[in-house]
């Protein structure tokens, strides 16, 4: 009763890492709020499966192993988490921001009227006072999100209504082995109690992995390189800034005709034209065609070694670098300064 | 075959284009620098929808919507690119709606309509980027839902079942579903066709009652007389139905701010101030100053 539970998401027998940052983050919310941590797993084959969540400090695992239940749909899924909710009423929920958590999450918070806040990029105990209620609220979880298309950071709180929901993106949250020989319970659920036959109607056809379709002029960041990354080697530094910063690649049309780049990836006058809050122009000197499809980016950083290119003029933040310097700097001083 | 599908669409603040001037000095939002538009994804969503009307002659697209009155808007355009007809859900006692509020009010008003076999919608909206009032409204209406559509393959009227691909992490899936269904679709679907210009013709006066009212004397604008009015009488089309909370049955606990658990207890304004542009050096120190800057002002992270 009253635990903070945490969704775990599968990837076929392999707990995601976006579960075991949750993890980490649950038992620290735990502590603070002197209760326990507690874990759902639900898929099939899951032997020994309580070994991959114990060293985070779970002190109980829910375990729900049927061969319906991978790979996941969103009606047996949901009833497990409602049904075992009713009974163990948890204070706190998490799950990550990801494509199951978001269908999952939502579905769950709708039947048991509870709030859900989505992409959460923090998350925090405290305190509120309801003054025209008259009525103050201890240990409530302070869910903290970015909103208004990045514009604002709002925190969001859920008064009166259990469990507290949020979803958390993967990479937000840090993830670390508390005890490797953590013990805690294992509870191996029938599934059939909880799940009905009528759940089990989206069939599953095909699954394959595919690249995924880049969505680079919807994207807040923008990694864009230019024909002074040098090679299609120092794109993918590119892509690993993009990475942590949940960012999407683009290119100047030197880079995608010397083949550094894809062409779909071509952002100016006779590519995309995109309109990020930020912006990173790596080695890109910024001719007119380029700066045609980016100057409405909300904040410009340019990183070139010629002080004079045409980008530093519209640039708000203008590094005088090497490419090759300044980014895996970039990256470094990321990795230290989040989470 | 003919089909009936629901489209949720809503009218958003386009926060792409955010510029500078976004944020006003008291660090409220400028909404006058931010235009209305029609929500990316359910623009997507719309074009899944007629391109199901285009194969099964006899399917009638029809929009809903919840806002104010100029969000009439949204069906207007849906109209013009070959919806049948729309609803806009308006009601002051709406207003404040977390996305459970939303999705009990657009449940309620998809049970009003009550003939349907397939209600679509964007999978999130862009200022709120939450993606739950799709399964939310999917679990209000006691159906399954399938998000993250990227295409809808076939339709089964035999079988009533739906082939839909999807979006997962990683890669991609096809799912088999029964009708009826909710299905959210994702911004990399087809993007939407542009509008028809017999439609824009045919639907240019389209109108929802609060926009046919005069403006107030007060208002900038002055009291204007609605142009044309024996039109509405003899083209019944012209006049997009508004619903309140009373028309669609909804118990007003469950609406707006009083049915939503969540509340805002702070809000941080992101301020882009006006600044000169910066020059640094490739130093260690600079890069790690402009990172921590940059996190400071959640511009990352």
């Amino acid at each position: 009763m009253n635990n903070v539970f945490v969704y775990c998401e599968l990837e076929g027998t392999t707990v995601a890492d976006v579960s075991l940052e949750l993890l980490t983050k649950g038992r620290k919310l735990a502590n603070q709020l002197n209760c326990q941590l507690e874990a759902i797993v639900a898929g099939s084959g899951l032997d020994g499966i309580e070994k991959q969540v114990m060293p985070y400090g779970v002190d109980t695992v829910h375990i729900f192993d049927a061969p319906g239940l991978f790979p996941y749909t969103s009606l047996p899924h949901s009833s497990v988490l409602i049904n075992l909710f009713k009974e163990e009423k948890p204070q706190i929920c998490l799950m990550g921001a990801t494509v199951i958590g978001r269908d999952l999450g939502p579905r769950v918070s709708s039947a048991l009227t509870s709030g859900l806040t989505a992409d959460c990029t923090s998350l925090e105990i405290g305190s509120h006072e309801d003054k025209r209620a008259g009525k103050t609220y201890e240990n409530l979880l302070y869910q903290i999100r970015p909103a208004f298309g990045g514009n604002i950071v709002a925190t969001i709180i859920n008064p009166e209504h259990r469990p507290q929901m949020a979803t958390v993106r993967e990479g937000v949250m840090k993830k670390e082995i508390l005890d490797a020989n953590y013990k805690g319970e294992v509870v191996n659920h029938d599934v059939a109690k909880y799940v009905p036959e009528t759940d089990y109607v989206v069939k599953v056809i095909d699954r394959h992995v595919e690249k995924a379709k880049h969505n680079l002029k919807g994207a807040p960041i923008v990694v864009a390189g230019g024909y002074g990354m040098g090679s299609k080697e120092g794109f993918d530094m590119l892509f690993e800034l993009a990475k942590e910063l949940h960012a999407e690649v683009g290119a100047s049309r030197a880079a995608v005709d010397a083949g550094f780049c894809d062409h779909d990836r071509q952002i100016g006058q006779t590519g995309v034209t995109v309109r990020p809050k930020l912006y990173i122009a790596c080695g890109i000197s910024g001719q007119i065609q380029h700066i045609a499809g980016m100057q409405d980016a909300g904040i410009i950083i340019s990183i070139n070694n010629d002080e004079n290119a045409p980008i530093n003029t519209i640039a708000d933040y203008v590094i005088n670098g090497t490419v090759e310097e300044v980014i895996p700097k970039m990256i470094k001083y990321y990795k230290q300064n989040s989470k | 075959m003919s089909l009936k599908i629901i489209v949720l669409a809503k009218q958003v603040p386009d926060t792409r284009n955010v510029g500078k001037d976004a944020m006003k000095e008291d660090g409220t939002i400028n909404r006058a620098a931010l235009p209305a538009i029609f929500n990316p994804e359910d623009l997507n969503a719309l074009e899944q929808a007629l391109r199901l009307k285009d194969a099964y002659p006899g399917t009638t697209v029809t929009l809903l919507t919840m806002g104010p009155g100029r969000a009439a808007e949204i069906i207007r355009e849906g109209l013009y690119r070959g919806a049948d007809g729309g609803y806009l859900l308006t009601d002051r006692a709406f207003a404040g709606a977390d996305t459970l509020a939303t999705s009990y009010a657009l449940a309620t008003a998809i049970k009003k309509i009550g003939d349907y076999d397939i209600i679509i919608g964007g999978r999130q909206a862009i200022d709120g980027d939450t993606a739950q009032v799709g399964p939310q409204v999917a679990e209000k209406l006691g159906l399954t839902q399938v998000t993250y559509a990227e295409e809808i393959l076939n339709v089964d009227e035999k079988n009533r079942s739906i082939t839909v691909k999807r979006h997962i992490d990683g890669g991609v899936e096809t799912v088999e579903g029964p009708l009826p269904i909710v299905i959210t679709v994702n911004g990399s679907a087809a993007p939407c066709r542009p509008r028809n210009a017999k439609l824009v013709m045919k639907y240019k006066r389209a109108l929802g009652a609060q926009e046919k009212a005069p403006a107030p004397a007060c208002h900038p604008e002055g009291v204007s007389a609605l142009p044309y009015p024996e039109l509405y009488e003899k083209r019944p089309y012209l006049n997009i139905p508004e619903w309140s909370v009373a028309d669609v049955n909804g118990d007003l606990t469950q609406c707006g701010l009083s049915g939503s658990p969540t509340k805002v207890k702070a809000i941080q304004n992101i301020v882009f101030q006006a600044k000169e542009s910066k020059t640094l050096t490739g130093s260690d120190k600079d890069v790690e100053d402009l990172i921590v800057e940059l996190l400071a002002n959640h511009t990352i992270g």
